[in-house]
């Protein structure tokens, strides 16, 4: 690790003027960046930490009925504290990594960071959560954008993540055997309005929404209704855990799993 | 009732104190004063001719003490390697040199180019990036076959070839075994591979050289299974420094599972550096680097075929296997395909003619050398799977066709030139089916094709010779080294006991299982033995732990020198109470005339052995000290039969081991509790083999799994609650405990249960088409399988 300046500012503002700074860099859980770092592949000057911010942390319900999630809230805050607003979501976050990447990693950074095998992104997507920054809010439709890329501008802080909740919801992950990370996830949510399908781990582009399956699941919330769909093996991830073929079997695998365990 | 103390007790490991509560005393917890620290610059390429290493900008760099390359070591050895193989036309095998620093070119990723030594690790690190390298980058060899083909590009540019050695055992029986497949009314044939592994100790490698002035010695702290071992091979092969004057020093060692057998560079790097650099030199091991310089362990392909008769016996046994050596000879590499592995391809079976041939290949990988088992499990994982596989083929029970091919008379001599001393297979498997509930398995079967799910059983029985000696044979065989083991029992003038003894625990519970044997031949109480280990300076020349040899081999020498204690003792006892030393019985402690109630306590004998006043001066020598070294006259065999039930997924492929038990025959057992726990962690390393472990490189030698990441090492929740069982005893014949070592026994017999159990699984759904799926049986590749 190369030497950097530490801050860890209390308030959005103090964060966003600290990494106004040339070569700084947003620090949430350090689950990535922090071995990034460890193995000498990122060198930040300075780094600013996100977890003394108050106003950034927790799960509450707004007026309008959503699920409101502070940018630096640990995975098992969220796995405590979400669980009888939305338990898809709460159990979600009970499986990430092991008890010490949850209670470091927080939403904001699996979200900004977007990792192509990463849970969160799969649920914020499949729910149409709105990804507030010290700017703007951001739909998820608009946020995500490619592996590890996001609508995020350099310095700009992903402060809460609105979910809608859904009637009903499912994440179903397919472990990779030695990372634990999704080889394919596929979280599944039921609104009035329509079902959501994001599938994360599985392609080149990131995590993305399987429109084919909505549609079918939006006329009939059944696995039976998926029978016959499946999506194209090109353009998936290919490695030495799983091929293309795999992967692409599984998230009609994982789909069905997600309704059946919803339903 | 059980025992509550001696020979087949349970008390729990008292080393568990202090490792579970952070006071162990690892090679890493120590610090010497004045201690510098080095960094390994290794090769990011697989194979180059290293033009130019340039370290001048980097030896200017801010606390750097001093930048070493390969040029530095022009004058010193390399590294031996400790074991010589004959090649089938009576040639050595070809051996190269292995630089402790590259020199000429880089053979693997991660060969250590330049160490570079400073006040802090960070500086190291920081200055290694300073370092400009000219590489002139070659085509690697990564594959075996490609890599003995002509035209190939060579690993080492001063062989003639990529080949190792071409080995064939037994050669003259070649031609008949040729012609018994001629005639035979079956023919099974089997292509395997058999996974590369990455062995994972929980304590990564760690080094500390020291250099002491005023006395001209060398110290080397560093993690090791043979402390001795590193100073005969360092001291007189590598840096030319006497015994008297170099200390080895191996204290708590945290997992070594094979791969800390071996002398690494990183060794040699720090005893070097401190004499060199008047100052300690220290090394510790990031997990990334263990990745790529630890040596690796299995990593054969083979091809298998067995011959049976119209009545199904076997007749003949013909193998070929591709044997990876990696970019140079570890330790004791050359070893591991031939005499660990071809002398065992009779397994529990009565096949009266059996030809091996192994092809060792230099590859442009990490060196490859034993890891728990070593060659035993290799040459199990082929036999019980090809048995497996005829079975099917024949439409026979496989239970039922290993039980007529089992060998039942012993001493029993195979024709791969063991002699299997003592066994009962009958009787395992017996114990098997019984613990395993088979008669279950049809019901649990159900259950599980309720539930969509398909079920398996996979059954297997092993046979490994371990307790590594005797040291004629292994000498006639190509080992540079005998394979003895030596103890010194001192008695202490209050009666307590300091026993020195050369094996080396790093996790087998030798310093409770050990007192036990001795407590139990004086009466004693366990608490006043203690077992001293690990250090050259305190303890005679000791081979080590590896092989499951500690407690066949160690624990023999401790009996022996035990013996000459109470002999001596005997004396000073009959002395003390006038009496004849025929006539002395030791019991509780405490020394009887026979037939009398005349007694002296082990205390008043051990006091006298060192206040001599009323003692036999003109007889004995005062003191109580004894030495034994112990050489048995042949390996011990333990054997077993295994069973694995496991549900495949059939949607993802995906298995899950359901029940594991184990049948074993260990001989006699010292500590029931330790001998299961060595098991339980045998079978988990074999599941991670079957299931989950494997090591790959891509074409160009850049290693894919060089990370947890990507290197899938089983967890809790990946193995079952086992149901393990050491009641079948047959004592070995010849050393004093009749034991036969337990340590390997789970890691060689489980995968090819678990294999056969997935494929059970799949021909119960009518997949009958996948005869075999190549280790590790990831979800990918079984359901790539059942779909192909």
């Amino acid at each position: 690790m190369y030497n950097f300046e530490f801050v860890r500012p209390t308030t959005i503002a103090d964060a966003v003027a600290a990494l106004g700074h040339e070569g700084a860099q947003a620090l949430g859980g350090g689950q990535t960046l922090l071995p990034t770092m460890k193995q000498r592949l990122a060198s930040p000057e300075k780094l600013v930490s996100l977890t003394g911010i108050a106003e950034m942390q927790g799960v509450c319900i707004s007026d309008d009925g959503h699920l409101c999630i502070g940018g630096a809230t640990p995975h098992a805050v969220v796995a405590r504290e979400a669980a009888k607003h939305y338990p898809a979501l709460a159990g979600l976050a009970s499986h990430i990594g092991d008890p010490a990447v949850r209670n470091r990693g927080t939403i904001g950074g699996s979200l900004a960071n977007n990792d192509p095998s990463a849970c969160y992104p799969s649920a914020a997507l499949g729910s149409g959560a709105v990804i507030v920054t010290n700017t703007r809010r951001i739909a998820a439709d608009d946020y995500f954008q490619g592996m590890f890329t996001t609508a995020l501008q350099d310095g700009e802080i992903i402060t809460e993540v609105r979910f809608p909740v859904p009637e009903k919801a499912s994440y179903q992950k397919f472990e990779q055997p030695a990372s634990r990370f999704a080889l394919v996830g596929v979280f599944v949510a039921k609104y009035a309005d329509g079902v959501r399908v994001a599938v994360t781990g599985a392609s080149e582009e990131g995590v993305f929404r399987w429109s084919e399956a909505e549609a079918a699941l939006s006329k009939s919330f059944t696995a039976d209704a998926l029978n016959g769909l499946t999506v194209p093996a090109d353009g998936m991830i290919g490695d030495l855990h799983g091929s293309k073929e795999y992967r692409a079997h599984l998230v009609g695998v994982m789909t069905k799993r997600a309704v059946a365990a919803a339903a | 009732m059980p025992k509550d103390h001696g020979i087949g007790a349970s008390p729990k490991r008292r080393e568990d104190l202090r490792f579970l509560t952070g006071n162990g005393n690892y090679t890493d917890d120590i610090n010497l004063y004045g201690q510098t620290y080095v960094h390994f610059l290794r090769s990011d390429v697989a194979h180059g001719r290293l033009n130019k290493v340039d370290t001048a900008a980097a030896a200017a760099m801010p606390g750097v003490v001093r930048i070493f390359t390969g040029a530095d070591f022009a004058g010193v050895g390399g590294l031996p390697c400790g074991w010589q193989v004959t090649d089938k036309h009576g040639q050595p095998m070809q051996e190269p040199g292995h630089p402790v620093l590259a020199q000429g070119k880089v053979r693997h990723v991660g060969d250590p180019i330049a160490a570079i030594v400073a006040e802090t690790y960070e500086q190291a690190r920081d200055a290694a990036e300073a370092i400009v390298l000219d590489i002139e980058e070659l085509p690697a060899v990564i594959d075996m076959k490609a890599a003995v083909k002509d035209g190939a590009p060579k690993v080492h540019d001063e062989l003639t070839s990529n080949l190792c050695y071409d080995w064939g055992f037994v050669e003259e029986n070649k031609a008949a075994v040729d012609e018994a497949f001629k005639s035979a009314a079956h023919v099974t044939t089997l292509e395997l591979v058999n996974n590369r592994l990455v062995a994972n100790p929980m304590e990564p490698r760690v080094a500390v050289g020291d250099y002491n002035r005023s006395t001209d010695e060398s110290t080397l702290y560093t993690t090791s299974q043979n402390p001795h071992v590193i100073r005969l091979l360092m001291g007189a092969f590598v840096l030319g420094i006497p015994e008297h004057k170099l200390r080895v020093v191996a204290p708590d060692v945290g997992g070594g599972f094979g791969t800390k057998i071996f002398h690494y560079a990183e060794e040699a790097f720090c005893t070097f550096a401190a004499r060199q650099l008047k100052r300690p030199v220290k090394w510790t091991s990031t997990r990334s680097e263990a990745f790529m310089s630890d040596a690796h362990g299995r990593d054969h392909v083979t091809k298998i075929e067995l011959a049976l008769d119209k009545d199904n016996n076997f007749t003949a046994l013909r193998t070929e296997t591709y044997a990876n050596m990696g970019a140079y000879l570890s330790t004791f590499a050359p070893s591991v395909p031939t005499w660990l592995h071809g002398t065992l391809m009779a397994g529990n079976y009565r096949t009266p003619l059996i030809y091996v041939n192994v092809k060792a290949v230099f590859t442009n990988t990490v060196p490859v050398d034993a890891y728990r088992g070593a060659g035993r499990p290799e040459a199990t994982y082929q036999l019980e799977r090809v048995i497996d596989k005829a079975a099917r083929e024949l439409g026979v029970d496989p239970i039922k066709l290993r039980r007529q091919n089992f060998i039942t008379q012993f001493p029993y001599a195979t024709p791969v030139a063991v002699e299997y001393d003592t066994g009962d297979y009958v009787a395992t498997m017996d114990k098997l089916e019984q613990i395993a509930d088979l008669s279950g398995f049809a019901a649990r079967r159900k259950a599980s094709e309720a539930k969509g799910k398909l079920r398996g059983l996979g059954v297997n029985c092993y046979i490994e010779a371990c307790g590594i000696a005797p040291s004629n044979l292994v000498g006639q065989l190509g080992a540079r080294a005998g394979l003895y083991e030596s103890a010194t029992v001192r008695v202490n003038a209050t009666g307590s006991i300091s026993v020195m003894t050369g094996s080396h625990s790093h996790g087998q519970g030798h310093e409770t299982a050990f007192p036990q044997v001795i407590a139990e031949m004086l009466g004693i109480d366990e608490s006043m033995i203690e077992i001293v280990h690990g250090d050259t300076a305190k303890g005679p020349m000791g081979m080590g732990t590896y092989g499951s040899r500690s407690l066949a081999v160690g624990g023999s020498a401790m009996v022996r020198a035990t013996e000459k204690i109470i002999n001596k003792a005997k004396k000073i006892a009959a002395h003390l109470m006038e009496a004849s030393d025929a006539d002395i019985e030791v019991k509780d402690g405490k020394f009887h005339v026979a037939g009398t109630d005349k007694s002296v306590a082990w205390g008043d004998v051990t006091l006298a052995a060192y206040v001599p006043h009323n003692y036999p001066l003109e007889d004995i020598e005062p003191g109580l000290e004894e030495t034994a070294f112990y050489d048995p006259s042949n390996f011990t065999y333990p054997s077993g039969a295994y069973c694995c039930e496991v549900e495949v997924d059939p949607d993802t492929g995906r298995v899950t081991i359901e029940r594991f038990s184990a049948a074993d025959d260990f001989g006699n057992i010292i500590n029931p509790m330790i001998v299961s726990g060595q098991v339980h962690g045998g079978i988990g390393q074999g599941i991670g083999q079957a299931l989950l472990e494997g090591c790959v490189y891509d074409d160009n030698g850049q290693l894919l799994t060089g990370s947890y990441m990507d290197y899938a090492m089983p967890r809790a929740s990946d193995v079952p609650f086992y149901t393990v069982d050491h009641s079948c005893v047959t004592p070995c014949t010849h050393n004093p405990l009749g034991v036969k070592g337990c340590g390997e026994a789970g890691a060689i017999g489980s995968p090819p249960a678990v294999v056969n159990a997935v494929i059970d699984a799949l021909h119960s759904a009518g997949k009958t088409h996948v005869t075999h799926i190549d280790m590790p049986l990831s979800p990918n590749r079984v359901w790539a399988a059942m779909n192909a």
